[in-house]
């Protein structure tokens, strides 16, 4: 853990080498390190663990053991739940493009998922979800899939998996995941509906559709997979491919209008056709209907202009009307409740409450079990509902919900209670955003600061007990106990040093979540309205969040707030949602549907009178909206608008344009707030040898804090800050792909550096035999990028610095004292200035996630690249390491600026990941945040997990660490007080003997 | 206290003939035509050497107190070689005492002359050389501090606080959101 060289933070200018020597006297009292301690784990970072939407639940209670629920989600997350709790048991997080399709329990030990179309069939062991065995399936075209597990289980017997998709089936074995038998049925376009086997027989029945009109039955040995028989029959309207099995011998499936149900009876190789009319069969009948594909035993639901409609199957037939069901609402799959009771949950949402309601297919009239609770409106409707049975003591059943809610939530519902809940629309959040808290107030009470006091004094006496090694074990407990509970971080104010912040996440469901960086947990949370599903937009989904108002000067007794953006539908012209949200308690002050569609948002570096930051909307007709609409951002607008330009990167087109605004509209019209956009550059790269692969810019608000960067023997270089610069990275299209798709001959990448407002290429370099995938990120001068080099077969990372020439000769001392330079002087796109670049490039070792850059409050800290790794861990990288200046033999001067000697690869360090010994499973992004203290930086990382911590890249050289002994200070500068007044006491008295002598 | 009231003084003998007691030479007259302030002309010349010799002595006094900080510059140079040329404690201590040294010992130049000080003594000559010497130790103080790096002498120590220039254009866009 040892640090190998310190630094100051900044150049070797008068007040660094101050600052340095302050560093030093600090330093040799604090410990030296880079890591965290044991038992500084969770003091500044908190880990959270969610699973994401739940697709499918498997109860598993039947032994007395724990009761657990087995859970898939949306996020491919294979999951095993604490039915008591809802902890989770044990989490397994499948690839990206491994979406679960099926999940179920075979041999009531083992969890099986179906994944990847179909192809990929994994089981895990159920009690702490070990891999058993994985088996990749040969499916030729990913199709809509499932998985079939025989429910009657015969220990001892190996029990065949099916699984079904396309035209064919395979058998596995479910002890060891082999493929027993395979069965392609050699017909082009059949598509399996379902697979089923009768009561105890060695047979199982395949049914589905060729084509659109043909209805087929194979009957297969479930042992050897041979078709034993087989029947076909064609319906001459045809059927729209959706079909419910209802009994063992008669599926009813939709015909190609829509309207009339066909009831489809088989029996020894006959196949009968029946149509029923819907018009007949359900009152007022009108609009789409749907087939929900749920399992019931003589019932049918079909979903009719967003209502529920219940069919009993009397006969091959005979259907009959039962029950109608009004939106918003949730059925279950049936529950076998004894061999001829089979049961099914119906939830109903009224206004704030939830019924419930439990029936039997023998008795459809009436319910087992009616509940209502209350729920809280945030949460939205019910998606989804999974039921499990229990036996109450007296012997009747007794029922357990596993709800999924609209916010993608999941809770569990028992004897009329919310039992626990989780907040899983965590795990997909979307965009981020921060907000200060309200600063403290006054007037804290007399006796609550004595206790404080009291309360102060005694831990850090705990803790000088601990430094001076007299604590016991329990007293180590408890220090260690207080400093994790610190109430102080968790306080709902301000604190001085900018550690207490609300993290705003918006989440795919629509969901605003303010979330404490002190702990993590949610401070409010508000499902928006406008992007809830709704009869004027059917598909919303949400986009951005941005910061609206920070009331700063002007208009400080009002509430931060902040500008969620989403769409509605989606294609890039559909309408967009403006929703506004009070950051301190999450009431939605402004929600529009606009009436034009969101391609591009624009924060502009101005606010109006009352501190709302101006935004542009750009639409996908290239017009420029202006947000907030009033005169008064217009005037500032006005002002501002001759350099206000943008730029349009299109991938498919391999093309970048930029345009300018100019406004055509009179004044005092609804189209004041509207701007077209004039094309002023454009570059296009050669489709046949370059494919866009990534772009990357500064973030808008990071802080730089000098222009000069001061080199060995105190020469100056001078920056080139642009806030305007665009770093865009091509591949070659061959190369495009998968790494080793192509030849390190074939494989070219070229990056970019592009200035936004003229469009002028600032450096062009060429990588031979690098491929993508390519991540980069752009902070103050330099753009820092990782991809594959193919030759040397491994990850490289370059770097780019790039310096102003035009300035390089403002070295005049007395010029720069009397203030005659002109390097404060507003500079333009268009002074085309001078550019020196400077570039090396390294191997690494890691593939890479996402990569992110610290930010500080005024950027005098040095920097630290943060790489997401493919472990799903946070790597802290020093940009010391990615210095274009490392040379194999650093002069002295070199050495004292802090260069590194040169190596062909960049150190990882086991303690430098920020994550430690967590992951954050399925990372996609993180977030660096700046504290008020310089020094710091808060890191806000999120994927199916959130992490937070906070980091010094330059260790904490302006404040003590947390572990220091207040108390220690305390009692030294008391006892030296005491001990001068002691002693000069005691000089008093010797004195006047010796005058007496 | 008690031993001192005890021991008042009852009587004394005078041994010595010619004493300097007040109380004798008062006593005793002097002689007629003896005219004790009448100076003798030997007598005065002496006095007046004696003069000379003390405005000479306070001469010689002077140049060496003039002096004096030659030693110190060698002293503050050999500490000033012991304690290198990189930034640590020991060093910034010397430099600052070399710094400080100088401009106290010129702050009180006037001070240090003041037991010097004759009609007749020229201390104009000392007291530039005092300050000439003292100037040339600040000199080294500074020059330490140069070598330190803790003067701001470079244009880097200059630009490092300015501030990046302000843009005048605005650039935004990108990737359409999806």
């Amino acid at each position: 853990m040892g640090s190998s060289h310190l630094r100051p933070p900044t150049a070797m200018a008068i007040r660094a080498r101050l600052g340095f020597v302050i560093l030093l006297l600090l330093f040799f009292s604090a410990t030296l390190s880079a890591a965290l301690y044991e038992d500084q784990v969770g003091l500044a970072d908190w880990h959270h663990k969610y699973i994401g939407k739940v697709k499918h639940a498997v109860f598993h209670t039947q032994k007395t053991g724990r009761k657990r629920v087995v859970v898939s989600t949306e996020e491919n997350v294979v999951a095993s739940l604490d039915l008591r709790t809802g902890f989770i048991f044990w989490r397994n997080v499948l690839g990206k493009n491994d979406d679960i399709d099926q999940v179920d329990i075979a041999l009531g030990k083992y969890v099986v998922t179906l994944s990847s179309g179909g192809s990929i069939l994994r089981a895990w062991n159920l009690p702490d979800g070990q891999m058993i065995w994985e088996s990749t399936l040969p499916v030729s075209t990913p199709s809509k899939s499932s998985l079939y597990v025989p429910a009657n289980i015969n220990v001892g017997k190996d029990n065949l998996i099916l699984v079904f998709g396309g035209s064919s089936i395979h058998a596995l074995s479910s002890m060891d995941g082999q493929i027993v038998w395979r069965k392609e049925l050699s017909i082009d376009s059949l598509e399996i509906q379902q697979i089923f086997q009768p009561h105890d027989s060695d047979v199982i029945n395949a049914v589905g559709f060729v084509g659109s009109s043909e209805f087929v039955v194979y009957h297969i040995s479930y042992r050897t997979g041979e078709v034993m028989q087989q029947s076909k029959a064609s319906f001459e309207s045809g059927f729209c491919g959706e079909a419910s099995l209802v009994f063992d011998n008669l599926v009813v499936a939709l015909d190609a209008s829509k309207s009339s149900l066909v009831s489809i009876s088989f029996k020894n190789e006959v196949i009968n056709f029946h149509q029923i009319n819907l018009s007949d069969l359900v009152p007022d009948f009108s609009g789409k209907v749907t087939l929900l594909p749920l399992k019931f035993n003589g019932m049918l639901a079909i979903e009719i202009a967003s209502s529920i409609h219940l069919l009993r199957v009397k006969g091959a037939n005979e259907l009959e009307f039962v029950e109608k069901i009004s939106h918003p609402f949730a059925v279950s799959d049936a529950l076998p409740l004894s061999k001829e009771q089979q049961a099914f949950a119906i939830l109903q949402h009224e206004e704030s409450k939830i019924h419930f309601k439990v029936k039997s297919d023998n008795d459809l009239r009436n319910e087992i079990l009616k509940e209502t609770i209350q729920m809280d409106s945030h949460r939205g409707n019910i998606e989804k509902v999974f039921i499990n049975n229990y036996i109450r003591t007296d012997r009747t059943h007794g029922f357990r919900f596993l709800v999924v809610m609209e916010d993608h939530s999941l809770l569990l519902i028992q004897q009329g209670e919310i039992v626990w809940t989780r907040e899983d629309g965590l795990a997909s959040i979307v965009d981020s955003t921060t907000s200060e808290l309200p600063v403290e107030k006054e007037g804290v009470s007399v006796a609550e600061v004595e206790h404080n006091l009291f309360e102060w004094l005694k831990g850090h006496l705990l803790k000088l007990k601990g430094t001076l090694m007299l604590a016991s074990p329990d007293e180590v407990a408890a220090i260690q106990a207080i400093r994790l509970k610190s109430s102080e971080k968790n306080k709902m104010t301000r604190d001085h040093n900018g550690f207490r912040k609300l993290i705003i996440v918006l989440t795919r469901a629509g969901k605003v979540l303010a979330l404490h960086t002190g702990d993590g947990r949610v401070v409010w949370s508000v499902l928006l309205p406008a992007l809830r599903r709704s009869e004027t937009c059917g598909n919303p989904f949400a986009l951005r969040v941005y910061q609206w108002q920070v009331p700063h000067h002007h208009a400080m007794h009002e509430n931060p707030s902040v500008l969620v953006v989403g769409r509605c539908g989606h294609g890039f012209d559909a309408p967009g949602i403006f929703s506004i949200v009070d950051s301190y308690t999450g009431k939605v002050q402004n929600s529009l549907m606009l009436e034009h569609s969101v391609s591009h948002i624009m924060p502009l570096p101005l606010t109006d009178s009352t501190e709302q930051r101006l935004h542009l909307i750009i639409d996908a007709k290239l017009q420029a909206h202006l947000y907030p609409k009033n005169s008064d951002s217009l005037k500032h607008f006005f002002n501002e608008m001759p350099n206000i330009y943008w730029y349009l990167v299109e991938v498919e087109k391999n093309k970048i344009r930029g345009y300018s605004l100019e406004n055509k509209a009179e004044l005092d019209t609804a189209e004041e707030y509207v701007f077209q956009a004039k094309e002023l550059w454009s570059i296009v790269f050669p489709s046949e040898s370059e494919k866009i692969a990534v772009t990357a810019t500064r973030k808008m608000n990071e802080i730089v804090h000098t222009q000069a960067k001061v080199v060995a023997d105190q020469d100056v270089m001078y920056k080139y800050i642009s806030k305007n610069i665009l770093f865009v990275a091509t591949v070659a299209p061959k190369a495009a792909g998968e790494i080793g798709s192509a030849t390190p001959e074939e494989a070219l990448l070229y990056a970019y550096l592009i200035d936004t407002v003229s469009g002028r290429i600032l450096h062009r370099v060429c990588h031979q035999g690098a491929q993508g995938p390519v991540h980069a990120v752009v902070s103050e001068n330099w753009v820092v990028y990782h991809y594959f080099n193919l030759r040397a077969h491994r990850y490289e990372m370059s770097v780019i610095e790039i310096y102003d020439q035009s300035r390089a000769d403002n070295k005049d001392v007395w010029k720069l004292v009397l203030g005659k330079h002109n390097l404060t002087v507003p500079v333009s796109s268009y002074s085309r200035p001078d550019v020196m670049v400077k570039s090396q490039s390294y191997f690494f070792t890691h593939s890479v996630k996402s990569m992110a850059v610290t930010a500080t409050a005024k950027g005098i800290t040095s920097k630290q690249l943060l790489i997401g790794t493919i472990g799903d861990q946070v790597l802290a990288l020093d940009k010391r390491f990615l210095d274009p200046r490392r040379s194999v033999n650093p002069t002295q001067s070199e050495k004292e600026e802090g260069i590194i000697p040169l190596t062909d690869s960049l150190p990882i360090v086991p303690q430098s990941y920020i994550t430690h010994s967590l992951q954050v499973e399925g990372l996609r992004s993180m977030v660096t945040i700046p504290a008020k203290l310089e020094s710091t930086t808060l890191v806000f990382s999120y994927g199916v997990d959130l992490f937070f911590t906070r980091i010094a890249p330059s260790r904490t050289y302006d404040s003590l660490t947390e572990d220091f002994s207040y108390a220690l200070l305390l009692i030294t500068i008391v006892v030296l007080v005491a001990a001068i007044f002691v002693t000069w006491a005691l000089s008093e008295k010797k004195e006047l003997k010796e005058k007496w002598r | 206290m008690e031993k001192g009231k005890g021991l008042a003084r009852r009587w004394a003998v005078e041994f010595a003939e010619n004493s300097s007691y007040s109380s004798s030479t008062s006593d005793v007259p002097d002689p007629i035509g003896f005219n004790r302030s009448a100076s003798d002309p030997d007598d005065a010349n002496a006095s007046r050497q004696k003069k000379d010799a003390e405005s000479a002595w306070k001469a010689q006094k002077a140049w060496e107190v003039a002096q004096a900080p030659f030693k110190n510059l060698l002293m503050m140079g050999f500490m000033m070689w012991m304690a290198g040329s990189t930034v640590h404690l020991f060093s910034i201590g010397i430099t600052f005492s070399a710094l400080w040294q100088p401009i106290s010992a010129l702050q009180g130049v006037g001070k240090v002359f003041e037991p010097y000080k004759d009609s007749k003594v020229d201390i104009l000559a000392p007291k530039l050389l005092f300050i000439a010497l003292n100037l040339a130790a600040l000199a080294l103080g500074v020059w330490k501090l140069n070598t330190l790096g803790l003067l701001p002498t470079h244009a880097s120590d200059w630009v490092s606080s300015l501030p990046p220039a302000p843009e005048v254009e605005y650039s935004g866009g990108g990737l359409p959101i999806h």
